[in-house]
Order: structure tokens, then C-alpha cells, then sequence
């Protein structure tokens, strides 16, 4: 952490002159090639690699994890680094991933999504009632076994809870892209709103089912349980679409400057409509996914995986002033609170340390990501 | 800072240069904003390979005329041509599709993405329709640096946000210099630079004119305009109210054109 700390003195001092050191990250080694400074000169000589790896926020994130996870390893023998413990960690994360993704991109497009709660939500309501449309002998789909459930149960519920969260999305989008309302304030209310509907139309009782547990638990490839697997393709469908594709690189122009890609020609309402009906096709997933998983919905259940979810996304090197997004580095910060509380648990620390800790981690990475901006960003 | 001297266009007499077709003109357009008459009745010229500058005093009407040439605003009256032919625009990208390119003075970046991509955005080089083709893109934007004199292709991957002003608006200028077929224009492109920066963005401008492309340069600063335009249009209150060739106008020439004491146009 400590070559974080060297950032201000190194972004002050040159910073200030007129240098034009390319990594800002690396003012401090390129402040003299900088004397060349002008409208068309190349102005210095690339970073060296370390000190690139050092200051991208993504890896001191991932070097923060695998020291973690090399702690609780050595300090709990036999306990945190096995097999079953690990697996069980991807288990637990395997949801907030899928949600973290799709928000990763509201946030790359300089916005933020407080309704993730009631897209997951949602989406579990969406999928029981659709389950509870199917009759089956006397009763409907929702009271079947975990063994006797089919693919087209499973399907008419995934359709059921994406249908939830492209309505709520398309809501956010519209609000945000098209009525300009400000995106915490438009996802304040469609959280609240959703939540509500979610609540009304289980007059706020939970219902189990077991017939969606195969998409959870059963093992498409051996040895690994799908759950894992969906949140793996998840960061993988969402790393091609944030660094690969025209639509993620057009969610990090919009991020980066509004302005800018209005006047290239880019359609910012629409675009925003679309990043945000991601955000709620992602937490409508989620949904479906936590009802495979935990075997009933859960409307009071998700209240603070909104904020989870960011949490995860900021750890990540995603910047919440949008314009830069790593999904790997979601992925990762996804990881550093589970891997905290399963840690703490562990080795027998109170495990309310984590929420200290994690808070802790947050604030340091944000600050680490503002440093960044501020020496990058001069004139 | 006299390379503009090579220019075998200004050598022409007034006479001969009317005859040719501008590039882009605008003939009697008239812009009216509640009760403001923003336009009125004004023309300007433009030919291919020369930089055109248009000046004139605060609320003359300039930007008001640049947005009716980059499709920004539908004139209320009269009419805009790209080669001697009638155009309506009713966006810029319509503009874009005349090839016509605008420069602005500010925003006209995203700062979080590098040269690259700031350059083909919008317009990305496509594989399997969805991804960007990264890797061509960038080779096109170092040849195209490579060709303009812009020099900073070492570090192609590097947002622009750590660019200094003048690089960042030759990045802006390059990339307009890459799309536009026929014009340029250029809102106050060295308003915020400094010295070097400004020589060097200037020494850009004449690259893009001697592609063969119409250069159109707002500017306050008076010495900046004669050194590098080919030709002078002067704006006040909507209207144009004189026209220099390079070398017919000096400093207090312009300025009394500018304030109203000096006019060479023939009232309409």
C-alpha cells in the first residue's frame, strides 16, 4: 500500500509544471523526459512494467486478495485453504458476480444502480409466480422435487425473472437516459417502487421451491456445481462487452465525457437506456439464481446488495466517476469481503471486523482511484 | 513561423478566386433566436486548400454561423452549399455526411479513453459487427499522426486526460483532419494554449489545408489569424462586412473592420 501513498508527492510536484508525463501513474519517473512538451511531441518514454503493475488499481487489488487469502491460509492450516472452503467461498459470490457485472457498466457510464435489491427481488417473485402458473398433478410447478423439475420449468422461470429486471432496467434507462432525473435518485425510487410490487404481490410471505435447485447445484462439468460456472461466464460475457465491444467501449465514452460522445454522434439516451436495462437484466438473473440456490425467495432478504455490489465494483478499480471499468477487477473485489468473513470466521476473529475492514479497503481504493484522476487529469 | 508562404493557392487574384466553387458557402442566412437576430443575411466562402478565418466581435454572430455550417442549427433563411450544391442539415451528423468536420474548443474528447479510440469514436473499425478491431484502429490513427506531423504516436494506449492541452487538441484536430472529406472547422481551436502549443497546432492547421481540405478558423487573436489564413472574412452584428485575400489586411485593418469603421463588402 505503500506505493499508493507516494502517489500526492509524486502527482504535486509534477503535476504542477508543465510536463506532460504520459502515465500519470508514473509522473515521478518520467517528469524528465517531459522537458519536451508541446502540441505534437512525443513527450516521454513509456512506464517501466513494474511500476505499471504497481499503480494499476486492478492488480493492487488482486496482490491485497492473494495476500489475504495466503494469511488465513498459513494462520488457519488446513481450514480456509481447502477445496471445500474455496468452493464454497465461488458459491457465495457466484450471485453478487453476476449482479456485479451488469452494474459494473452503470457505473462505467458514470451512473449508479441502488435498485439492485429490487431487481433481484423481482426476480425472484417473477420466477416463483410464473412456476406457480404450471400445474403439475394437483398442485403447480413451485411444489416439485429438485429431481422431478424440467428443463421447461426452469426456462419459463429464467424468462419470467429476466422479463423482471429488463422492466426494471428499462425504468432506470428511461428515467436516467431519457428524463435526466439524476441516477442515484432515479434508483432510489425504483428501488423502493420495486421492492413494493415485489412485497404486494407476495403480500410480503416468502414461497419455497425446489424446483429450480438443478440450475444451482448440479454439475454441468464435473466437480465444479453450475452455480460457479454461471458466475464464471458472467465475467466472461461481460469482459468481452466491457473491453471488447463497441457497446463497452461507447458505456466508457459516455462515462468519461457526455459531451464528447454527443458530438461524435453517439445516441446517449439510448445508450444509457440499454447500459441500465444490462444492470436490471443482471439483478433479474440474480434473482433467479438466488431462488436456484437458497430454494425460496427472499423480498427482505437483498437489502444491502445494492451496496455490496458497488462496493465490489469499486474495489475493482472501476472508477465511480465512471470512464474506466475493469470487470476482472470485479470479479476480484467481489472476493475481498467473503474472503474477509469466511477468513475471520476462520481463524476466530469476531467476524464484524470484516465489515471494518472492508470499509477500510473501500476508502483506501477510492482514494488510491481519486489520486489517479487527479495527476491524469491535467491541463 | 512563416512556412505558410508555400502556399501556391494565395497566389491567385480576387478576381480569378471568385470564379471558383467554395467548398462550403453559405449565401444570405438569416438565424433568428426569440428577438434576437442572431444572422442576418450573412455569406461566407470557403475554398478547398486554403484555411478561411472568420472573425468578428463578441455576439457578431460567428458561432452562430459555424453551428449553421456544422448542422448544429437549421438557418431560418437562406441557404448553405458544399460545392456549389443547395445542402440541408438538420444534425452533424448530417454535416459529417457532407463531409464536413467541427472542431471545438473544449469537450471534445473523452478523457478516460486513449488517442485511438477517441478517434474512431463512434465510428469504430467493427469485427463480427459487435467488437472493436483495436489493434487496426490504433495502426490507422499512428499513420494517419504519422502523416499530419503529429508526433506523440509512442504511447497509443494512454488516456488522453494526461495529455497536455495542445496534444490533446491536435488529437481533436487529427482526428477531424482523418474524417473530414471537405471542411474543417475550428472554434477557437488555440484559445486555452500556450505559445508552443499554439505554433504547433497552427503548423497542424497548414498540414490539414495542404491535403487539399477547407480549413475554417475562428480566432480572436488578430496576429494568429494573418499569419496563417489565406483569406479573412469579417462579421459584425449577423452580417459580413469585409473580405482580405492573405496580405491585404494588417492588425488595425481587421480591427476596424471588426469595430465597425472599415468595411470592403457591397451592401447588398
Amino acid at each position: 500500500m505503500s506505493d499508493i501513498k507516494d502517489e500526492p508527492a509524486a502527482a504535486l510536484t509534477h503535476g504542477q509544471a508543465e510536463v506532460a508525463a504520459i502515465d500519470s501513474m508514473a509522473a515521478g519517473d518520467a517528469a524528465p523526459a517531459a522537458a519536451l512538451e508541446g502540441a505534437g511531441i512525443a513527450v516521454d518514454t513509456a512506464a517501466p512494467p513494474w511500476r505499471r503493475l504497481v499503480t494499476n488499481p486492478v492488480f493492487m487489488t488482486f496482490f491485497f486478495l492473494v495476500v489475504t487469502m495466503l494469511i488465513f491460509s498459513v494462520a488457519a492450516p488446513g481450514k480456509f485453504g481447502t477445496r471445500t472452503n474455496v468452493e464454497q467461498l465461488a458459491l457465495n459470490v457466484a450471485i453478487l458476480t453476476v449482479v456485479s457485472v451488469g452494474t459494473t457498466f452503470v457505473i462505467a457510464s458514470a451512473g449508479i444502480d441502488l435498485s439492485i435489491p429490487s431487481g433481484i427481488v423481482l426476480g425472484e417473485v417473477f420466477a416463483v409466480k410464473a412456476l406457480s402458473f404450471i400445474h403439475v398433478g394437483s398442485g403447480t410447478a413451485v411444489d416439485v422435487a429438485a429431481n422431478k423439475t424440467t428443463a421447461w420449468y426452469v426456462l419459463v422461470a429464467l424468462a419470467a425473472s429476466l422479463t423482471a429486471g429488463l422492466i426494471l432496467g428499462m425504468v432506470n434507462g428511461f428515467t436516467v437516459g431519457y428524463m435526466r432525473i439524476p441516477p442515484m435518485l432515479a434508483t432510489l425510487g425504483s428501488l423502493g417502487g420495486g421492492l413494493g410490487i415485489a412485497l404486494l404481490l407476495q403480500n410480503g410471505v416468502n414461497t419455497a421451491t425446489y424446483a429450480l435447485n438443478p440450475v444451482a447445484t448440479s454439475h454441468l462439468i464435473p466437480g465444479v456445481p453450475n452455480l460457479i460456472l454461471i458466475g464464471l461466464l458472467a465475467v466472461a460475457v461481460g469482459y468481452v462487452l466491457m473491453h471488447k465491444s463497441v457497446f463497452g467501449r461507447h458505456t466508457l465514452a459516455i462515462g468519461s465525457s457526455e459531451e464528447a460522445a454527443r458530438r461524435v454522434g453517439l445516441n446517449v439516451e439510448r445508450h444509457l437506456l440499454k447500459v441500465y436495462t444490462l444492470g436490471g437484466l443482471a439483478s433479474g438473473l440474480g434473482g433467479f439464481l438466488s431462488v436456484a440456490y437458497f430454494s425460496t425467495t427472499s423480498v427482505a432478504g437483498h437489502s444491502t446488495d445494492n451496496l455490496q455490489a458497488i462496493t465490489a465494483v469499486a474495489l475493482g478499480g472501476t472508477s465511480l466517476f465512471g470512464g474506466a471499468a475493469s470487470i476482472i477487477g470485479t470479479l476480484i473485489g467481489v472476493w475481498i469481503p467473503a474472503v474477509l468473513q469466511n477468513g475471520f470466521i476462520i481463524v476466530g476473529v469476531q467476524s464484524y471486523w470484516q465489515l471494518v475492514a472492508v470499509g477500510a479497503v473501500l476508502i483506501i481504493a477510492i482514494y488510491s482511484d481519486q489520486l489517479r484522476r487527479r495527476s491524469q487529469n491535467r491541463r | 513561423m512563416m512556412a505558410s508562404n508555400d502556399t501556391s493557392a494565395s497566389g491567385g487574384s480576387t478576381a480569378a478566386r471568385r470564379e471558383r466553387v467554395p467548398a462550403l458557402a453559405a449565401l444570405s442566412v438569416e438565424k433568428q433566436f426569440g428577438q434576437v437576430r442572431a444572422l442576418r443575411g450573412v455569406s461566407f466562402e470557403a475554398m478547398a486548400g486554403e484555411v478561411t478565418a472568420l472573425i468578428g466581435d463578441n455576439g457578431a454572430g460567428k458561432s452562430t454561423l459555424v453551428k449553421c455550417l456544422a448542422g448544429v442549427y437549421r438557418p431560418d433563411a437562406g441557404t448553405i452549399e458544399v460545392d456549389g450544391k443547395t445542402v440541408h442539415m438538420s444534425s452533424p451528423t448530417d454535416a459529417e455526411s457532407f463531409g464536413i468536420e467541427t472542431v471545438y474548443q473544449d469537450l471534445a474528447l473523452a478523457p478516460d479513453l486513449d488517442a485511438a479510440s477517441n478517434v474512431f469514436l463512434g465510428r469504430e473499425i467493427r469485427k463480427f459487427r459487435f467488437l472493436h478491431d483495436q489493434a487496426a484502429m490504433r495502426r490507422q490513427t499512428a499513420k494517419s499522426f504519422a502523416e499530419l506531423g503529429v508526433g506523440m504516436v509512442q504511447d497509443l494506449r494512454v488516456p488522453v486526460a494526461s495529455f497536455s492541452g495542445g496534444q490533446k487538441q491536435s488529437v481533436a484536430i487529427a482526428r477531424a483532419a482523418m474524417w473530414a472529406k471537405h471542411v474543417i472547422l475550428l472554434d477557437e481551436p488555440t484559445a486555452a494554449l500556450g505559445v508552443i502549443q499554439t505554433a504547433k497546432v497552427l503548423d497542424l492547421i497548414r498540414r490539414v489545408r495542404d491535403r487539399g481540405l477547407a480549413v475554417i478558423f475562428i480566432s480572436h487573436n488578430m496576429p494568429q489569424v494573418i499569419e496563417v489564413s489565406d483569406r479573412i472574412e469579417v462579421m459584425r452584428l449577423g452580417a459580413r462586412v469585409a473580405r482580405f485575400e492573405r496580405g491585404e489586411a494588417d492588425v488595425d485593418r481587421l480591427i476596424q473592420a471588426i469595430s465597425g469603421a472599415y468595411t470592403n463588402e457591397v451592401a447588398a
